[in-house]
């Protein structure tokens, strides 16, 4: 009799385990299947599953419905950009958190902190102002800059230079090896695995961001993914639905293919903020 | 000289003075006292371009009557746009929604997650798995996310409405309606944010340290004491991180309802960040839009003290 109340309740356990992985998988599900549909499948009720005729066309279409290898190229030189500049700034200063004393040291940092939980959306007119005033707006320059030094990425290599044990700076100060020398031969492969982590997260931010870009530029030759891909539903004479997701699959496609790589890396990424 | 000079620095050592000084000005001392703030430089003054120079600005222009059109243009008229923002009944909407969605999104958001971290904080690897899958809406771009479920709410041929149907129930309004499209947002952001969430909350259950559990168990006390006795208290520093967190992402609401609903019918999803991009970028309504920004700020960085003084204070009983 107990064997069988275990056995039941595994089995619900399995099936509420199904259900909740159903609620948040589906959806992405739905989206592919979607963009795989010809238009009159999409509006037909009740709806098919998967789709009857594969229409690869919807990917050309959405693909062609504006400059999208454009788009896509800013979006990496955007992402890139940020990543390679938040690196060179965020090094030194956590360099410089995690292994000097000097005055103002907890001052500075408490401003980092500031910067880290105070979200640059707040602040987005002033930004703008000061952006167009170098002329800036509406070039790539106006979505890397703001962007160049992050905070996250300060507090969390700061973490990583602290915990590498002094006898190894010493050994290498004891061999005449300048501070700069110490900084990026010995304290950044060190740091390896936050770095891999840290560069997930900012990738991962700025491929999604759309508020930014959205705010920054009115023109095509600065815009990127995001808001090429959002612009598909403004199309005259109903909604392209499966174009709509075609288009979403190619923003989200290269983010989902670093999750199934790097799980464990990007899900470290985001749960550090909490620390 | 050089060396003990930077010695000197290292952490852990003794900040000791007996090495003789040479008593000529020593170069290589100011420089090595230098070092650490031209590391910091590059970052600090990036942070002091785009941080703290804007958050005083926007405070200088929230002063002012001023539009992006012409920004030559610029006249004080002191607290005017304030006042403005109190009689403006849309305002007072906006604020109503961002209140609304807020304590909604994190009520609801922070109660399921959490009940989703005690389920799933087992070593097996379909848990692991169910973990992944839930946290995988946080990665992707809200602009997916957003037009995703606009699909899914589509009033004619969206799933939900084809499975209401299905099941004999009547088809909903979802985002069409002024009366359900703010819920429609509520629903979107909880399925975006529960994952993120339920892993923190994970990360914090298993920092509880196991032997508390033993004696509990060894006292015979039932699961729902052991529960508020022994994790939930354990725990309140994660909670209370994720209210902070989950609050502040709340008043930032923006991408779902710029590419879901733009703020109507009738105004009944506007919250503030997209009533500022309205107002200082549609409207060209820079005085109103900065006040408003300004107001906000306020709300973040008051949100943002109480984290830091809770927090600094946890050191202490740590």
């Amino acid at each position: 009799m107990y064997r069988v109340v275990l056995a039941s309740r595994k089995t619900v356990e399995w099936i509420g385990l199904l259900i909740v992985g159903f609620l948040f998988v589906f959806p992405f599900l739905w989206m592919a299947s979607t963009a795989f549909k010809t238009m009159p499948e999409v509006l037909q009720f009740p709806p098919t599953l998967l789709p009857e005729t594969w229409e690869w066309s919807n990917f050309a279409q959405a693909w062609e419905s504006g400059p999208f290898h454009m788009f896509t190229w800013n979006s990496i030189l955007v992402a890139v950009g940020i990543l390679i500049l938040q690196f060179l700034t965020a090094v030194p200063a956590a360099y410089a958190f995690a292994r000097y004393k000097f005055p103002g040291r907890n001052l500075l940092f408490g401003l980092v902190l500031i910067v880290l939980m105070i979200p640059g959306q707040v602040i987005f007119l002033p930004i703008y102002v000061q952006l167009s005033g170098w002329g800036l707006i509406n070039t790539l320059w106006s979505l890397i800059l703001p962007y160049a030094a992050s905070a996250f990425g300060i507090f969390l290599l700061r973490q990583a230079f602290m915990q590498v044990p002094d006898e190894v700076i010493e050994a290498a100060r004891l061999d005449n090896a300048s501070e700069w020398k110490i900084m990026w031969t010995i304290m950044v492969p060190m740091a390896k695995p936050v770095l891999v982590t840290f560069g997930l997260f900012s990738f991962i931010y700025h491929w999604n961001d759309y508020f930014w870009p959205l705010i920054m530029t009115n023109s095509d030759e600065a815009r990127t993914l995001p808001i090429g891909i959002s612009s598909l539903h403004m199309s005259d004479g109903g909604t392209l639905w499966n174009v709509m997701m075609a288009g979403n699959m190619i923003l989200i496609l290269p983010i989902l293919v670093i999750f199934f790589v790097a799980q464990r890396h990007i899900i470290k990424a985001f749960i550090y903020q909490s620390k | 000289m050089r060396k003990a000079a930077t010695v000197q620095e290292l952490p852990g050592v003794s900040q000791s003075k007996t090495e003789v000084r040479s008593p000529a000005f020593a170069w290589s001392d100011l420089a090595s006292r230098l070092r650490p703030y031209l590391y910091l430089a590059p970052a600090l003054i990036c942070f002091a371009l785009f941080f703290f120079y804007p958050i005083g600005s926007i405070i200088y222009l929230s002063f002012q009557d001023w539009s992006l059109i012409n920004l030559e243009q610029m006249e004080w008229v002191g607290l005017q746009n304030y006042q403005d923002l109190m009689v403006d009944g849309d305002f007072h909407q906006v604020l109503g929604n961002t209140v609304v969605f807020t304590i909604a999104t994190v009520g609801i958001g922070l109660t399921l997650s959490f009940l989703l971290a005690l389920w799933l904080n087992k070593k097996a690897k379909v848990y692991g798995i169910i973990q992944a899958t839930v946290f995988s809406p946080h990665i992707i771009s809200l602009v997916s996310v957003s037009m995703l479920w606009m699909w899914l709410m589509d009033p004619q041929f969206g799933l939900l409405n084809a499975g209401l149907e299905a099941v004999g129930l009547p088809a909903y309004t979802w985002l069409t309606d002024p009366k359900s499209s703010l819920l429609s947002l509520i629903i979107v952001s909880i399925w975006k944010v529960v994952g993120y969430n339920t892993l923190i909350f994970i990360a914090g259950l298993q920092s509880i340290p196991g032997d508390i559990y033993e004696a509990a168990a060894l006292d015979q006390s039932p699961w729902w004491r052991t529960l508020r006795r022994i994790t939930i208290p354990m725990l309140s520093p994660t909670i209370f991180f994720l209210l902070i967190i989950n609050t502040i992402t709340s008043f930032q609401a923006f991408d779902t309802i710029a590419i879901m609903t733009q703020g109507g019918p009738i105004n009944s999803t506007n919250m503030l960040v997209y009533y500022i991009y309205q107002q200082g970028m549609d409207f060209y309504n820079g005085g109103i839009a900065s006040a408003a920004s300004v107001i906000l700020l306020i709300l973040v960085g008051i949100l943002t003290a109480i984290h830091f003084l809770v927090m600094s204070k946890r050191v202490h009983y740590r």
